[in-house]
């Protein structure tokens, strides 16, 4: 996410799951954690029972809440009001970390005069341009900047950032008025208890409460983690809170240490390793941009010029780019063609998930795959989402089940309310069944970067087979299609290396895409046993550089390694970079090298060795001293000092100010949701988010501002008991009767209102739509008095739809498409709505046939 | 707690389940019904009792999670309780007694177990357990409940449910291991302000009404009645008892008038 | 402890001890004697490890994997119910296919509807291909067709469909669930 990657350096998590244990206090915030992650809760569980608190900060009271010792109710959508408090209140009562903010991250660089702050421009950044509602970011560059190798700002939605300037003027008493401290002082001042309560409806006892069990438990001889998810990423300020979490935990010193950091939970089993390895269109693997038509990418030395930095990790950008081309054009790729650069198409804009649905709603996207994925219950404005799939020409869905997106022109809503018939819609369907995780052979890359094989159990059912069955048939029937073709784009896919040995029932080895994952010499086929192999004159072939390592033998898979050892677990699986556990790791010791305390040591530097030793890899060059200080002219991590432990970042500090990364400011700044009933307490001429990217369409409204008529907050999630949209779990009888029926919970003041009963039947509206639904009057939501207006708040399951057993009205529908101007996420968590009693009688679905099933067997 | 245990000389085996350390996830019951083979029951509809929509124990839901939103008092703030119900595997259990067909037994670890092959669906034990346990399954006919996964025990492996249990809520050992844990469990949550603590089915909780304890105890953060378990359960048996010696005693005065008669009538024929 | 004769009385109240049944002396764990194989848990990003057990290629149970660290043999519901999402009642083996403007499915065989796939992606990507944008920049690309889905299948998945689609079709609309 770039809200860790353009501060810290990389997106992932900085932690892991089983060193929450070891945290002295766990703030779960945008998360609910113990609903949705329960077995990663229970180290959160075991850190209570040691002695440990857990706070949690959530809109509703949940299962999480239930085992807490702190639950604070909050408004959906104003986190970070609350983190800006904290930040203001740690700075301001001095309860940071003055060696770690000193050493550590940008604190001392100066910000250059031409910067103006929010406070400066009610509520915007310098360099704000009005007409294309983007920051021209110049203004905000570090004093004396001689450059870091960018021009403009970085592709921002790439996970991982190369932010970061060398070479800026600094201030190490930390008290000039330009220096990022002063300024992030000054940004935050405004972030008070006393706004906390107006804006968020959090008490200041309880404010104080939530400040002491956190800043008590920072300390070197104790640290704390922040768990988050998507209740911080779906919002069009999402990328922003999590840079203000980074920004709190770097001023308490927790990042890098044990039972510290920030722990990112992600929702599918390989949502991780399907951005590292990316399914993402402004990605290649390993976090390399897309090349785009728009940036200076036209050949691949324009490229390389564009992304690889002097200093820090991406100065090996031009080794790890040639490698995969390598791995992907093989031989075809030459240091005369630009090792097949020309070959790979250029984007031009936007075509996230959300920009699809209206591609495909205008007829631009006319085929679609969908692989697991399941847009009519799990797209934003689903409704138009659906829309979107019936105006393809054609649609290849692979999965288990019949999920809506496969039968949306049979059984959507749309054909039962009669506004669509079948009969006119031309969409050509494809339903394969597709193989599941025990049926195949793969990795899967988990919330803590860590990556595990699994082994195929049992063939697939019936005509079922795996995803590399379908993408290596398909790719060998194309090349036949294009054999004798010499048109450009014949040319690109005569190019493609692609000789992937299967196995007797036609399914690619998979060992050998991974294999090709690691990276090899290609002139002794012998895989690389890292990424320092990796080089840029051809003579490597890798698939994604930050997995190298993961098979340093043709017969050694570390993926499929299962002897866990020591407090790191090293030896169960392998985590990449390199097998490290926690991220930044070399911030565990003092910047002397010495450990932080006893208690908190982690790695520290041998002085006898003369390297970097403890119970987890370095995160750092293993023998570099901590009192090393770079030569003039050094290049890549040779120009980090030797307390500088954000490696990829240019200087090796983490970025408190982040002066190029990203589209919506430097520093965190608190929007109102894009739909928010309530006017900016901090900004009152800035509602919201000003570079927040509207998707305009007919098909999909916006709330006008403050609309009397969608008074009440509406947020989403998940139950422990289903699965994103539906499509694994649904269908699970074992699952299904555990949660059978869609709902939305609310409050009793509101529930009375307007006379609904528990139980009983609810209609809720947004602009894009009404659903009708069951309600669950609860007193786990309670109304929260906000700006002296009372505000209540509906939760919304979004997992049910109209397949499977357990069916409900789709959450989904009232959704809007509208994005996080870096990550290019929805805004799911904070809308608004109305609601009124509805009378319905849903047709229930039965579910006499598990009984079947039961017996059958 | 270890996840595996020596069974040549097993002991009393039993459950520890922690109300306080319950996340609600329901992992025990679906892991319960993966191991056990038994079908979804529930009903197709939401129940809208918070997030509890499987109701109850039954004969193919054989691990329950209770779920109480316990309201804000003066003396305690709004709460949440979970807690994962199941066969108590009674020291005395009602249902063993009441078998007439022996279906029923106590293991060698102590647990009691409907043999299913035996069972002819009488339903005699049903009334016959204080919490409401063994039910009748319409579909086969016979009576079910938890078996303490004996067939995973005879093989060395931990039941289903506090295999899967992720937060260490459910635990399975030797009863007199678990309940030592329960105890100062309840005591540590007492220091902690919980003073409602208790460890349920503790062998203070029999000899009065005869049970003498349970094999499975839950420690509460509550009173019993609030997680649906009877505050002072007794055996039926103990109140049919004496009914049943009024019975045999009045039957003896019939047999001793009867027999006086009969010899009258015997002097008579004299 | 108790006297020995009073312990057998409280197992076996009765005249007569409750006969154990030959099929009860005989229980096993039904895992006796099966294939254990590594997997890991299909749904959330814990990484949970799972045993999957299987006999004459039929998967018998799925449980926890107690080395884990993560884990330690603990799974949640949906973890748990791995087995029913292999064997629900409601999976498909077969291919279902829908003609343009169909009202029902119809089955059709693989290897022709593979074939047909290829077709319509060979005339959609052949009907929208841009060699260059409008202001004459190189771009290689079709926008005509898109890809979702990839963080439920596995990294080796996510790298073929990446490289044949974008890098060897130029599709650029490749996209998956990681900005839901």
């Amino acid at each position: 996410m770039p809200g860790l990657g353009a501060r810290l350096g990389r997106g992932g998590a900085t932690t892991f799951l089983q060193n929450l244990a070891e945290s002295d206090c766990v703030v779960v915030m945008g998360s609910n954690m113990a609903e949705n992650h329960p077995v990663g809760f229970r180290f959160v569980v075991e850190a209570r029972e040691r002695g440990g608190t857990v706070v949690h900060v959530d809109p509703r009271f949940t299962r999480t809440s239930a085992l807490a010792d702190l639950h604070l109710p909050i408004r959906a959508g104003s986190d970070l009001v609350l983190l800006g408090a904290l930040i203001s209140a740690v700075i301001e009562r001095g309860l940071f970390n003055r060696e770690y903010v000193l050493h550590y991250t940008n604190a001392a660089a100066l910000v250059g005069d031409a910067f103006q702050d929010t406070d400066d421009l009610h509520g915007l950044f310098s360099g704000y341009r009005e007409g294309e509602r983007a920051y021209d970011t110049s203004s905000w560059a570090l004093a004396g900047n001689r450059g870091s190798g960018h021009s403009q700002a970085i592709d921002a939605e790439s996970y991982e950032q190369r932010a970061g300037e060398t070479n800026v003027e600094e201030d190490p008493s930390l008290t000039h008025l330009r220096c990022v401290f002063q300024v992030l002082r000054r940004h935050f001042a405004r972030y008070t208890p006393e706004s906390v309560q107006r804006v968020c409806g959090i008490d200041p006892d309880q404010f104080e409460r939530l400040l002491s069990a956190i800043t008590a438990n920072s300390t070197p001889e104790r640290t704390t983690t922040f768990c988050y998810s998507v209740a911080w990423t779906q919002h069009t300020t999402g990328t922003q809170m999590i840079g203000a979490c980074a920004i709190l935990q770097l001023l308490l010193g927790n990042i890098g240490r044990p039972g510290g950091g920030i722990m990112a939970l992600r929702g599918h089993a390989t949502i991780q390793g399907s951005t590292d390895i990316p399914t993402l269109f402004n990605l290649l693997p390993g976090y390399l941009p897309m090349p785009a038509a728009d940036r200076p990418h036209a050949s691949l030395a324009n490229y390389l010029a564009d992304v690889t930095t002097e200093t820090g990790w991406w100065h090996h950008a031009p080794a790890y780019m040639v490698s995969l081309l390598k791995a992907y054009y093989g031989e075809r790729a030459t240091p005369n063609n630009g090792f097949g650069y020309g070959w790979l198409p250029q984007i031009e804009g936007d075509y996230s998930f959300q920009q699809m649905t209206l591609m495909m709603d205008r007829g631009v996207i006319q085929g679609l795959f969908c692989m697991g994925q399941n847009p009519a219950v799990g797209g934003l404005n689903a409704k138009l989402a659906r829309r979107g799939l019936s105006r393809l020409r054609w649609l290849v869905v692979r999965d288990a089940f019949e999920i809506e997106s496969a039968n949306f022109w049979k059984d959507g809503p749309e054909v039962a309310e009669g506004s669509l018939r079948p009969e006119e819609i031309p969409t050509e369907v494809f339903l394969l069944p597709a193989a599941l995780t025990a049926e195949k052979d793969g990795s899967y890359t988990n919330t803590q970067r860590l990556i595990q094989w699994h082994d195929r159990a049992v063939p697939p059912p019936g005509e079922a087979t795996s995803e590399a069955w379908f993408v290596h048939r398909l790719a060998r029937l194309l090349r036949e299609r294009y054999a004798d073709d010499d048109s450009p784009r014949a040319a690109q896919l005569q190019a493609l290396e692609w000789t992937y040995p299967t196995l007797p029932d036609g399914e690619p080895n998979l060992e050998r895409v991974l294999l090709e994952i690691n990276g090899v010499h290609l002139a002794s086929g012998q895989p690389v046993t890292g990424f320092g192999e990796l080089r840029d004159d051809g003579s490597t072939a890798c698939g994604c550089w930050i997995y190298s390592g993961i098979m340093p033998a043709t017969d050694r898979n570390r993926a499929r390694e299962r002897a866990a050892s020591g407090r790191a677990s090293l030896g169960w699986g392998y985590a990449w970079p390199a097998d490290r556990r926690i991220l930044y790791n070399r911030a565990s010791a003092r910047p002397d090298g010495t450990p932080w305390s006893e208690r908190k040591a982690w790695i520290w530097w041998d002085i006898e060795r003369g390297r970097w030793i403890g119970h987890d890899i370095p995160d750092f060059p293993s023998a570099k001293p901590p009192e090393y200080r770079p030569g003039a002219g050094a290049t890549g991590v040779t120009a980090h000092r030797g307390d500088a432990p954000f490696l990829m970042l240019a200087d090796g500090r983490a970025q408190l100010f982040v002066a190029s990364a990203l589209r919506d400011g430097p520093l965190p700044t608190h929007y109102e949701p894009w739909e928010s009933p309530v006017a900016n307490e901090l900004y009152p001429d800035q509602l919201r988010n000003p570079v927040a990217r509207e998707l305009s369409d007919p098909g999909n409204p916006y709330q006008p501002l403050q609309d009397p008529r969608f008074p009440h907050v509406l947020t989403t999630y998940r139950l422990t008991e289903h699965h994103t949209a539906g499509g694994m779990s649904r269908f699970v009888p074992w699952l299904a009767e555990l949660q059978p029926e869609g709902f939305a919970e609310l409050d009793s003041v509101l529930a009375d209102r307007v006379g609904i009963d528990n139980g009983g039947w609810i209609a809720i509206s947004t602009p894009r739509g009404e659903i009708v639904t069951r309600a669950l009057v609860t007193d786990r939501l309670q109304p929260l008095s906000i700006g002296g207006r009372t505000i209540h708040q509906v939760g919304l399951p979004w997992h049910f739809g109209f397949g499977g057993i357990a069916t409900g009205a789709i959450a989904n529908d009232l959704t809007s498409l509208v994005e996080d101007p870096n990550s290019l996420i929805h805004e799911g968590k904070a809308m608004t709505c109305s609601v009124r009693r509805a009378s319905f009688s849903a047709t229930r679905v039965a579910m006499d046939g598990t009984r079947d099933w039961n017996e059958g067997r | 707690m270890t996840r595996s245990f020596g069974h040549e000389h097993p002991g009393a085996m039993g459950f520890l389940t922690d109300a306080t350390l319950c996340i609600g996830c329901k992992a025990c019951e679906v892991a319960c019904k993966q191991w056990n083979e038994l079908p979804a029951d529930g009903d197709a509809a939401l129940s809208a009792r918070s997030y509890d929509n499987t109701g109850d124990l039954g004969a193919t839901t054989w691990r329950h999670v209770a779920f109480i939103e316990r309201v804000a008092t003066d003396e305690a703030p709004f709460a949440w309780l979970m807690l994962s119900d199941v066969c108590k595997h009674c020291v005395h259990a009602g249902c063993m007694e009441a078998c007439p067909t022996g279906a029923i037994v106590r293991t060698e670890f102590d647990s009691i177990f409907i043999q299913p092959d035996i069972c002819n669906g009488c339903g005699y034990c049903v009334p016959a357990c204080p919490f409401g346990v063994p039910q009748l399954d319409q579909d086969d006919g016979r009576v079910h409940k938890c078996t303490l996964c004996y067939d995973r025990l005879r093989g060395g492996l931990q039941p289903a449910c506090a295999t899967a249990c992720p937060t260490d809520s459910i635990l399975f050992g030797p009863v007199t291991e678990l309940r030592s844990i329960g105890r100062s469990r309840v005591e540590s949550l007492k220091e902690r302000g919980v003073q409602k603590a208790s460890l349920y089915g503790d062998t203070s909780l029999g000899g009065t009404n005869g049970i003498g304890g349970l094999n499975a105890m839950f420690v509460l953060n509550d009173e019993p009645e609030l997680f649906n378990l009877p505050a002072a359960p007794s055996l039926p048996q103990r109140t049919t008892g004496p009914a049943f010696l009024a019975t045999l005693l009045s039957g003896a005065c019939f047999a001793l008038l009867g027999a006086a008669a009969f010899r009258a009538t015997k002097r008579g024929e004299d | 402890m108790q006297p020995r004769v009073l312990r057998l009385f409280r197992r076996h109240v009765g005249f007569n001890p409750n006969p154990i049944s030959a099929r009860s002396r005989a229980i096993v764990p039904r895992t006796t004697g099966a294939d254990v194989t590594v997997s890991v848990c299909p749904y959330c990003a814990v990484g949970c490890s799972q045993l999957v057990y299987t006999k004459q290629g039929r998967v018998i149970d799925v449980e926890g994997n107690p080395a884990s660290p993560i884990n330690a043999g603990t799974l949640c519901p949906k973890g748990a119910a791995t087995r029913g999402l292999l064997q629900s009642p409601l999976r498909i083996a077969e291919l279902l296919y829908r003609r343009p403007f169909g009202t029902a499915w119809e089955h059709k065989p693989l290897a022709w509807a593979m074939d047909r796939i290829a077709d319509l992606v060979k005339e959609t990507r052949d009907n929208t291909w841009q060699e260059r944008d409008e202001q004459g920049r190189r771009v290689n690309r079709t926008l005509g067709i898109g890809h979702l889905g990839g963080a439920t299948l596995d990294n080796e998945e996510n790298y073929l469909i990446k490289k044949l689609f974008t890098a060897g079709l130029g599709i650029v609309a490749v996209e998956n669930q990681a900005r839901i």
